[in-house]
C-alpha cells in the first residue's frame, strides 16, 4: 500500500511541556486510522501537527518530519496554506460560519481563488452530497447553517472541508458532542469517505474506533504505543497496557 | 448542465501561493506597523515634553522648581517658579475627591453585586455610563452654578469656587470608573468564598464584608488608582471651579491652582519660547510623571490580582 | 429582629444610600440642565451666528466647529485604532514589542488631557506649521482617542469565537484571509460602536482644544481646516468664566450645556443604533 502520511521521529513542545515523544508512524492511503488514548496523552496535538494548525499556538515548537507524499510540512519553504487545503480537518465542536449553508460551503472555494459561480454551484451541491446531507437542506440552502441540528452542522463541516478537495481529513472527535442516530450517520460517513480520502480520526470512544477504524492508534502520554490493524489492537494488543486501557481498567 | 468534472482535481495544489503569501506578508508588516505608532506616540509625548522643558532648566535650578514654595512667573521683582503651591493643590483636591468617590462607589459597586435584584442592576449600568459620558466641561459649569453657591451658603465663604467643590466634582467624575472596575471585582469573587461562609451562619452583610470585599481588595485599589489617576489629569473642572489662585493653598475652602489648571490658564497668555512657557511645559512632564507612575502601580496590583485568581 | 440581622439591615441600608447618592447626583445634573437649558434652546440658538459680543444669537458655529473638529478626530483615531487592534489581537504573540505596545495603550489612556494639549502645540500648530486650527485640534483630540479606540476594538475582536479563525485557516485561508473575511465581518459592527462612544468623549473635551485651535469669539462658519474654530466646550468655558458679563449669559450657557450634552448623547445614541441595525443585517 502507498504511504500517504509519514511521521519520523516527532516530538512537539507546548513552551517546556514535551507534548509528543519520539512519533514515527505510516498512514496509508484510503485507510481509516483511529487514534485512542487517556485525554491529554497527545492525540489531538498529533492531529493539529500533521496540517499545522498548532502554528497557531504561542510557545510552540516540534523535532522531527511529518511528510505528506514524502514532502515534509514542516519544510521552511512549504506554504503553510496550501498545506492546509490538502488536508482538510473537522473540529471536535462544529463550527459553521455565521453564514449561510450555501455560503459555508462556498467559503472555502472562494478564499481559494475561484469565482466561478455555476462552478461553485455545482461544487457545493457535490460537497454536501458526499456528506450525505443535501437532501436534508436542498431546499433551504440560503438559510444560516446555525438553524441546522448538531449533527448537520457536522456534517456541513465535513462538506465544507471536502469541497476544496483535500487529500486527507483529519477529524477530531467529530461525533463526541452527537447523539447516537447522528454519530451512527457520521460514521457512516467515514466509511464511504474512505475510497476517495485517507482519513485520520481521534476518538475517546473505543467502540467507534474498533467500528469504523482500519489501523488503530494507541496514545499514552505522548507516546505510541502501539500501532497496528485494528481488529489485532482490540483482539490481540502486544502490551499489557492497551489491554488495560481497552477493555476499561483506566481511562 | 455540468460544465466541469467534478470529481477531478481542478483547485491546482499551488493557488494562490504566491499571492497569499505576499498579501498575508504585507498585511503583517503594515498591522505591525501600525501597532508601532502607539509606542511611538508615548514616546513623541515623552521626548517632545522633555526638549520642551529642558529650555526652562537652563535659567530655573531643577530644585528651585521642585521644592519652591512660590510660583510668580510674571513678577517685576523677582520670577518664581516653584510648583510646590500646585503639587499640593493637585493632593488636596485628588485627596477631597477620593474621600467621597471611594466609600460612595465602593458602596454603590457592593450593593450593585450583592443587594440588587437583576433589574436594578441592567437599569444602573447605563446610568453610570450616562455619568461617565458627561463632558468635563459642563461638570465644571455645575461647578459654578450649582455647587459652589450651595458650598458659599453651608460654609459661608464668599464665593464657593475652592478646593473642596473641586474635591466634589472630581468624586463625581471619578465614580463611573471606580464603580464599573470594583462592581467587575465584587463579581469575579469566586462563588465558594461566598457559600462556604454563608454555610458558617453568616450573614450575607458579614460574608460582603468580611469575605468578599477583602478577596476582591487588589481589583478594588486598582480601581480606586484608576480613578486618582483621572482626578489628577482632570483640567477643566479644577480650572473652573476651584478658584486658581497661584498661592500657597491654606485650607479647603480657599482657592487652590493645580499643576493641570495652571497650564490651562498660563499657557494661553504666554508668548512662545520663553522662559515661562518652556516651566508650563516642565509642568506637563511632571504631570506625565505622576500620571505614568499611578498607571504603573495600580497595573501591577490589578496584575497581581489577576494572577491570585487564575 | 436580632443583633446580626439589624448589622445586616443597616449594612445594606448603607450600601443603598451610595447608590442612591449616585442617582441623585445623575438626577440633579439632568434637572438642573434640561431644566434651565430648554429655556435658552430654540430653532434661532441653533441655526444663527452668536451676536454682540455673544450676548444674544446662537450658537451655529460652535456646532459646525466641534462637528468638524470630531470627523477630523475620527479619521485619525479610527483607521489607526483598528488597525492597532487588530495587529495586537490577532498577530501579536505574547513577545517583549507586544507587551511593549499594550503598555504603550494603557499609559497613554492615563496621559492627562492637558498634555496632549501641550503635546499638540509643539507638534502640529508649532513644529508641523499647522498653526491653530481646525486640523491641529482634531490631531491632537485624534491621538487622545487612539486608545480608547484600540481597547474598544480589542474588545471586540475578543468577543470573535476563535473556532471562526481556525475554521478558515484549517480550509487553506491564509492569515490575512481569515481576519478579512471570517473575523472582521463579525468584529465591525462592535468596533464602530466602541469607536463612535470614544469619539463621542473626544467631542466634549476641552482642554487639548484650548491652544490648539478653539477661539473665542468667530460670529461666522469656519473656511477651512486651517482656520480657527468656536466649539461647544469651549464656548461653555468661555461663556461660563471668561465673559465679560457672566450673569447675563448665564441662560446662554446653560443651552450651550444642554446642546452640548444632547450632541454626545446623540452621538452614543448613533452608535447604539448602528450596532443593532449591523447586527440586524448580519443575522438574516
Amino acid at each position: 500500500m502507498d504511504i500517504k502520511i509519514r511521521a519520523d521521529k516527532f516530538n512537539f513542545f507546548y513552551n517546556e511541556t514535551m507534548a509528543l515523544k519520539n512519533i514515527s508512524m505510516n498512514i496509508f492511503k484510503n485507510t481509516v486510522v483511529g487514534i485512542i488514548g487517556p485525554s491529554g496523552c497527545g492525540k489531538s496535538t498529533f492531529l493539529r501537527s500533521i496540517n499545522r494548525m498548532n502554528d497557531v499556538i504561542f510557545g510552540a515548537r516540534h523535532e522531527g518530519d511529518i511528510l505528506i507524499d514524502g514532502e515534509n510540512i514542516y519544510d521552511k519553504d512549504i506554504d503553510v496554506v496550501g498545506i492546509r487545503r490538502r488536508i482538510g480537518m473537522v473540529f471536535q465542536k462544529s463550527n459553521p460560519f455565521p453564514k449561510s449553508i450555501f455560503d459555508n460551503v462556498a467559503y472555502g472555494l472562494k478564499i481559494n481563488g475561484i469565482k466561478d459561480r455555476s462552478y461553485i454551484a455545482q461544487k457545493v451541491e457535490k460537497s454536501l452530497q458526499d456528506a450525505a446531507l443535501w437532501n436534508e437542506v436542498k431546499d433551504r440552502l440560503s438559510k444560516s447553517a446555525f438553524d441546522l441540528s448538531g449533527g448537520q452542522q457536522q456534517r456541513l463541516c465535513i462538506a465544507r472541508a471536502l469541497a476544496v478537495e483535500p487529500e486527507v481529513l483529519l477529524m477530531d472527535e467529530p461525533a463526541s458532542a452527537l447523539d447516537p442516530t447522528a454519530t451512527l450517520k457520521i460514521e457512516e460517513l467515514i466509511h464511504e469517505l474512505k475510497s476517495k480520502y485517507s482519513i485520520i480520526i481521534v476518538t475517546h470512544n473505543m467502540q467507534q474506533a474498533a467500528r469504523i477504524s482500519d489501523y488503530t492508534a494507541f496514545f499514552m502520554m505522548g507516546e505510541l504505543l502501539e500501532y497496528d490493524i485494528t481488529s489485532k489492537v482490540f483482539t490481540k494488543p502486544s502490551k499489557k497496557i492497551t489491554e488495560d486501557y481497552i477493555t476499561g481498567r483506566f481511562g | 448542465m455540468i460544465n466541469y468534472a467534478i470529481n477531478n482535481l481542478v483547485l491546482p495544489k499551488k493557488i494562490n501561493f504566491i499571492n497569499s503569501r505576499i498579501t498575508d506578508k504585507v498585511s503583517h508588516f503594515l498591522f505591525f506597523l501600525n501597532g508601532m505608532i502607539v509606542i511611538g506616540v508615548l514616546v513623541g509625548i515623552f521626548i517632545l515634553l522633555v526638549f520642551s522643558a529642558i529650555p526652562a532648566f537652563k535659567e530655573i535650578k531643577i530644585l528651585e522648581f521642585l521644592f519652591g514654595l512660590e510660583w510668580n512667573p510674571t513678577s517685576y521683582v523677582e520670577e518664581k517658579f516653584g510648583i510646590v503651591p500646585m503639587l499640593v493643590s493637585t493632593f488636596m483636591v485628588t485627596l477631597g475627591s477620593l474621600c467621597i468617590a471611594v466609600p460612595i462607589g465602593i458602596g454603590t459597586a457592593a450593593y450593585l453585586s450583592d443587594v440588587a435584584n437583576g433589574r436594578t442592576r441592567e437599569f444602573v449600568k447605563p446610568i453610570v455610563e450616562m455619568l461617565a459620558a458627561i463632558p468635563s466641561v459642563v461638570i465644571g459649569f455645575l461647578g459654578i452654578v450649582l455647587v459652589g453657591p450651595f458650598i458659599a451658603k453651608i460654609f459661608n465663604v464668599p464665593n464657593g469656587l475652592n478646593a473642596v467643590n473641586g474635591s466634589i466634582l472630581l468624586a463625581v467624575m471619578a465614580l463611573p470608573t471606580i464603580i464599573s472596575i470594583s462592581e467587575d471585582a465584587l463579581i469575579s469573587v469566586p462563588k465558594a468564598y461566598e457559600q462556604a461562609s454563608l454555610a458558617l451562619g453568616a450573614t450575607k452583610w458579614q460574608t460582603v464584608i468580611q469575605v468578599k470585599v477583602p478577596a476582591a481588595l487588589s481589583g478594588i485599589i486598582a480601581a480606586c488608582m484608576l480613578g486618582m489617576g483621572r482626578a489628577i489629569g482632570e483640567t477643566m473642572t479644577v480650572l473652573m471651579a476651584t478658584g486658581c489662585a497661584p498661592a500657597m493653598p491654606k485650607s479647603f475652602l480657599g482657592p487652590v491652582s493645580t499643576l493641570t489648571s495652571t497650564i490651562a490658564i498660563e499657557l494661553g497668555e504666554v508668548a512662545y519660547n520663553t522662559k515661562h512657557y518652556y516651566a508650563l511645559f516642565a509642568i506637563g512632564l511632571v504631570l506625565f510623571f505622576i500620571t505614568f507612575l499611578i498607571n504603573l502601580v495600580s497595573e501591577i496590583v490589578l496584575h497581581k490580582y489577576e494572577q491570585v485568581h487564575r | 429582629m436580632n443583633k446580626k440581622e439589624f448589622g445586616q439591615f443597616m449594612g445594606f441600608n448603607l450600601l443603598r444610600m451610595c447608590f442612591f447618592i449616585v442617582l441623585l447626583t445623575l438626577a440633579v445634573i439632568s434637572f438642573d440642565i434640561i431644566s434651565k437649558g430648554i429655556k435658552a434652546i430654540n430653532w434661532e440658538f441653533i441655526s444663527t451666528m452668536p451676536r454682540n459680543g455673544m450676548t444674544e444669537g446662537g450658537v451655529l458655529p460652535a456646532i459646525i466647529g466641534t462637528i468638524m473638529v470630531t470627523v477630523i478626530t475620527a479619521i485619525l483615531a479610527v483607521p489607526l485604532g483598528m488597525g492597532c487592534a487588530i495587529y495586537i489581537n490577532e498577530y501579536a504573540n505574547n513577545s517583549k514589542i507586544t507587551r511593549l505596545i499594550r503598555m504603550s495603550i494603557r499609559n497613554l489612556s492615563g496621559v492627562p488631557s492637558i498634555v496632549y494639549g501641550l503635546f499638540g502645540v509643539v507638534l502640529f500648530v508649532q513644529f508641523m506649521h499647522l498653526g491653530t486650527c481646525i486640523l491641529s485640534s482634531g490631531l491632537t483630540l485624534g491621538l487622545m482617542t487612539l486608545p480608547w479606540t484600540i481597547t474598544a476594538s480589542e474588545e471586540a475582536l475578543k468577543s470573535v469565537p476563535n473556532s471562526y479563525r481556525y475554521g478558515s485557516l484549517a480550509l487553506g485561508a491564509s492569515k490575512w484571509q481569515s481576519i478579512r473575511t471570517n473575523v472582521l465581518p463579525y468584529a465591525i459592527p462592535g468596533m464602530l460602536t466602541g469607536t463612535i462612544l470614544g469619539l463621542a468623549r473626544a467631542a466634549g473635551e476641552t482642554a487639548p482644544i484650548l491652544f490648539t485651535g478653539a477661539a473665542f469669539y468667530l460670529p461666522f462658519l469656519p473656511k477651512s481646516l486651517f482656520s480657527q474654530f468656536m466649539a461647544l466646550p469651549y464656548h461653555l468655558y468661555i461663556m461660563s468664566t471668561q465673559h465679560h458679563s457672566i450673569s447675563k449669559v448665564r441662560p446662554l450657557a446653560y443651552g450651550t450645556a444642554l446642546v452640548l450634552i444632547a450632541l454626545v448623547f446623540l452621538i452614543n445614541f448613533f452608535a447604539i443604533i448602528l450596532r443593532y441595525h449591523l447586527r440586524k443585517r448580519r443575522m438574516e
